[in-house]
This record gives C-alpha cells, structure tokens and sequence, in this order.
C-alpha cells in the first residue's frame, strides 16, 4: 500500500495523542491548574493535529463531515464519533482540573476508556480489509493500542510502566511481523484465484495499459522493501529498545530523547505497516505471486 | 444506506467470455466514452499526450499467457469491471453512505456529491473495480450504464451497457442473474461461469466463463523450414570444383 504521509502522520501522532490523553485522564500524573494546561494542550494537540493530518489526504475534506452517518457499519464513521465524544470528555476532564482542581475520577476514567476505543476504532480500518492480509489480523489492533499505550506512558512521564509498555509493544510489533509475512500466501492468494485460469502456468503477459494508475500508485507499492529488514530493525532499537533503557535512567534530558526516539521509530514502524501491506489488486497486474516480482 | 439490502430483487451483471474475448480493448474505448458525458464526473486523464499519460477507467482489459506442461502457451485476455457482489465489502466500508447496492437490481453505485474521496473502498475492493478520479476527487466505478439500459430515450437495443453493445466478438453479455432462465443465467450453467477470487467471499454476480480447452492445437510447426534445408554438402563436378575454389580465395 501506498505510504501516504498524511496517514502515517495521522496514525502516529493521533496515537501518542490518545494514548497521553488516556493516562492524563486517569490522572497519571494528576496535573491541576496550569499543569494542566500544558499536559492536555499537549495531548488534544497531538491527537488534533493528527486528526486534522488525516482529512488533507481527501479528494473533498469539505465534505468531511458526512463520515459521522454511517457509524452502524463503517469503522472510519466510528473512529470519527469515538475521537469526538473522547476528545470532548477528556475537554471536560482538563476543564475540571485546571478551572475547579477536580480529580474528575469518574469522568476521566470514561475518557480514558474512549481515547483507547478511538485507538481501536483506527486499528480496525486497517484490520477488517480482507483484501490486505497482512493487516487483516488480530495483531493490528493489539500494535496499535500497545504503541498508543506505550508511547501515552513514555509522554505522560510514567517512568516506571513506561519501560514495560515499550517491551510489550516492541513485542507486539515483532509479533505482528513474524506472523504477517507469510498470510498472504497462506491464504492461498494467487494469481490462480485471481483469474481462475487453469490449465498451465499462468503469468501476467501484458497490462490494461502501458502507464500507470489510481491502482498501482495507491495499491501495489514496490519502492523501498529491500531496506525494509533494515528499517525493522531500526524502528525497534528506536522506537522500543533504546527508549526503554532511556527511561531506565529518568534524567529529565534523557526523557526527552526518550520520547524523540520513540516517535522516530514508530513513524518508521507506520511507514513499513503501509509500504510492506500487499494488496490482493497486485496479482492481477503480476505482483505478490509466490516467486515473482 | 450503506448497509447492504437483506435480498435483491434483481441480479443485473456482466458474464464474460474468456473463450471469445479477442483483447481488442473496444470495450474499454465505448466505456471511456460513455461515462465522459452523462452519469457524474467525467472520466479525467493526467498528462494524456505526455511522457507519463494515466487516466480513470472504469474497465480494463488485462492479459495472462497460460503455458500448459505439454503444449504452446495461450494468451488469454481478461477485461475486468466491478463484478456488483452480493457481498460488496466497499458498500460497508463507506463512511459518508456515498456506496450503496439496490435492493431493485443489485446494481452498485456512488452518489458522487455525498463522496468524499477517503479511498477506503477502493482498498476493500479485491478487484481494483473502483478508481479515485484525480480531478473531481470522487470515486468512480462501472455503473452498469444504468443511465443506458433503463433509457427510454435510447433505441430498444441500445439499452444495455456500452461495453456490451460494442463488443465486436460478442464476448461480454448482459442479464439478470438471479433469473435461472436468463440467457446469461444459462450460458453460466453450460460453459461452468466461475467467480474471481472466490476465497474472499464477495459473492460476485459477474460472472467469468473459461477459455474452452484447446484439443485440436497442432504441433509446432515452421512453414518456411522445408525451403530452409541445408543444401547438399557433398557436391562433386563443376559446382563442386567452384565451392572448393571460392572457399580457398580470400576474403
């Protein structure tokens, strides 16, 4: 698939949004008064911006708001619903904390519920496309909320579950990998079922057309997969490991570059979660069969 | 609305024939040319004279060479449109309600004003039947000429998608597929009409009937090797006193 910034922007950052929003919510750290300003500023800016990042890859943003209608079928109406009712009552949650120095238990608990549901919500976008195997898995869910959990921990200062979170999310990650790389040939994809032509060896002899389209552009990206054993393991020294031992040290400093880090490497993670995703559209054009391209 | 209808009251889809198809991409032109003046957006092209020339196509034609074990390889061409499924994955996948199938002839269709252009059904879509117009930032997809084949205006034999009705090879049939009595329904039945990709569950109504097998293909064979046969190496007399005396000249 298609790595298009604006999603891998979006997915990253409305992640660590949510998933700081989530701890706040809780009340971990507790922040009242200006604290407060500036933990959840933070937060509805992270999750914001990545929602706002999302809508600049439509052919008609204007319209936008007609993704609210179809929330009894479609995951993205849903995800739209859960980020706006999870960011309007973690709004009420900071309004408390910082205008009434209120603990908001109750209330935080609910919105802390909701950012995780919105995290979900995203994941099962990507996860209910049969038409993409590698995505089509439990694990999508599981990666997305044990990053927005991780990375939520790691910017909330939670020092000591951070770690732990960031080695259960690494472990996800290289979970979903291991199990992802071979499901498109398990599920018995081929050009085979594509055409159902029988009788020999069938290839794709020639395209519909000698130039590109809406389809190869989008749905069957081929640049940059020979780095990609590289970029794995640079996305989990980068967005797992090395955070992780950062925290370990709880220098301010390195808490910064703790979380620097870990943003890095999970923008590498989401590259490879869309650039590595094949497709079923490719065999017809003679990609992802078993020994060729 | 995109909830798919419980039950349909019509299958209206496409049965093509791989057997017949000559890959002359006439279909494709009559689509092209069709859905550029009436039913939404017309179809854009990027760059079309230029150097990296790309377009919005609602069909399209590809080709597959089959080489069987034991004998020459069979190029077969394969034009490919939305296949209208009962089970259409990028009706529900729509946030806006833009995609919707019809209870009255099963016929898939966007409402290109409620489309945002978010691109999610065509990532659900197996087939590659729906393509984002990169100028009106709709999505397009094969209507099955559904402003053609209930057209009054039209003549009677022109109500039938445009595909259909130019295809010189009659190759591409058009019917209703719930009906067992339907010509279309009976050409499924006797040539054994296949699904693509079964696996994924879609359900599709159109149908594809496989290229019949070849049992009359003859050997390799060479019309121009009997004049080709090496002419006699072991010349005596007169020519065989020249080719001695040439092959010694030099040069």
């Amino acid at each position: 698939m298609h790595p298009a910034p604006s999603l891998i922007l979006f997915t990253t950052l409305s992640g660590l949004g949510f998933g700081l929003l989530a701890f706040l919510c809780l009340g971990l750290p507790d922040a009242r008064g200006l604290t407060a300003v500036l933990w959840f500023g933070a937060g509805f800016a992270l999750a914001g911006g990545g929602l706002l990042a999302s809508t600049t890859h439509l052919g008609n943003p204007q319209r936008a708001w007609r993704a609210f209608t179809q929330w009894q079928t479609s995951w993205l109406s849903r995800e739209a619903w859960l980020s706006v009712i999870a960011l309007a009552a973690a709004g009420g949650v900071a309004l408390g904390r910082v205008f009434f120095d209120l603990p908001m238990t109750g209330l935080g608990t609910v919105a802390a519920g909701l950012a995780l549901a919105t995290v979900a919500s995203t994941a099962m976008i990507y996860a209910q496309l049969k038409t993409v195997p590698r995505w089509n898995h439990w694990t999508t869910p599981a990666l997305f909320l044990s990053m927005a959990l991780a990375g939520g921990a790691l910017l909330a200062g939670q020092m000591t579950v951070a770690p732990v979170l960031l080695l259960l999310a690494g472990a996800v990650q290289l979970l979903a990998w291991r199990t992802g790389d071979g499901r498109f040939a398990a599920r018995g994809h081929g050009l085979t079922s594509a055409t159902r032509l029988e009788g020999g060896k069938v290839r794709s002899f020639a395209p519909p057309h000698t130039g590109s389209n809406y389809l190869l552009r989008e749905m069957v990206h081929q640049v940059g997969r020979r780095h990609a054993r590289k970029l794995r393991s640079l996305a989990l020294i980068f967005g797992f490991l090395a955070p992780a031992l950062l925290c370990l040290t709880a220098h301010p400093l390195a808490l910064a570059l703790a979380v620097l880090s870990h943003a890095g490497g999970a923008m590498a993670g989401r590259w490879l979660f869309f650039a590595e995703a094949e497709h079923v559209v490719g065999l017809y054009y003679g990609y992802h069969e078993a020994g060729a391209r | 609305m995109t909830a798919l209808p419980d039950r349909v009251d019509k299958k209206l889809g496409l049965v093509i024939d791989l057997d017949t198809c000559v890959g002359c991409h006439a279909c494709v032109v009559a689509c092209k040319g069709w859905n550029d003046q009436g039913y939404g957006a017309p179809l854009s092209d990027q760059d079309p004279c230029g150097a990296a020339p790309s377009g919005t196509f609602l069909n399209r034609v590809h080709s597959y060479e089959i080489t069987p074990p034991d004998a020459p390889a069979q190029i077969v061409h394969f034009p490919k449109s939305c296949l209208h499924c009962d089970n259409a994955p990028c009706v529900t996948v729509c946030p806006t309600g833009a995609s919707y199938k019809r209870r009255e002839d099963g016929i898939v269709l966007v409402n290109e004003s409620a489309c945002i252009g978010c691109g999610l059904c065509a990532w659900a879509c197996p087939y590659g039947a729906r393509e984002m117009d990169a100028d009106a930032g709709v999505m397009k997809k094969c209507t099955l000429c559904v402003d053609r084949i209930y057209n009054e205006t039209l003549p009677e034999e022109d109500r039938q998608p445009a595909c259909v009705r130019t295809c010189p090879a009659g190759a591409r049939h058009f019917g209703d597929l719930s009906d067992p009595a339907s010509d279309v329904s009976q050409l499924v039945a006797a040539r054994g009409g296949l699904d693509l990709m079964p696996e994924m569950g879609t359900k599709p109504v159109n149908a594809y009937l496989p290229p019949r097998p070849k049992t009359d293909a003859a050997p390799e064979f060479d019309v121009l090797a009997p004049f080709l046969e090496p002419v006699a190496e072991d010349a005596g007399g007169f020519l065989g006193w020249l080719d001695r005396t040439l092959s010694k000249m030099p040069g």
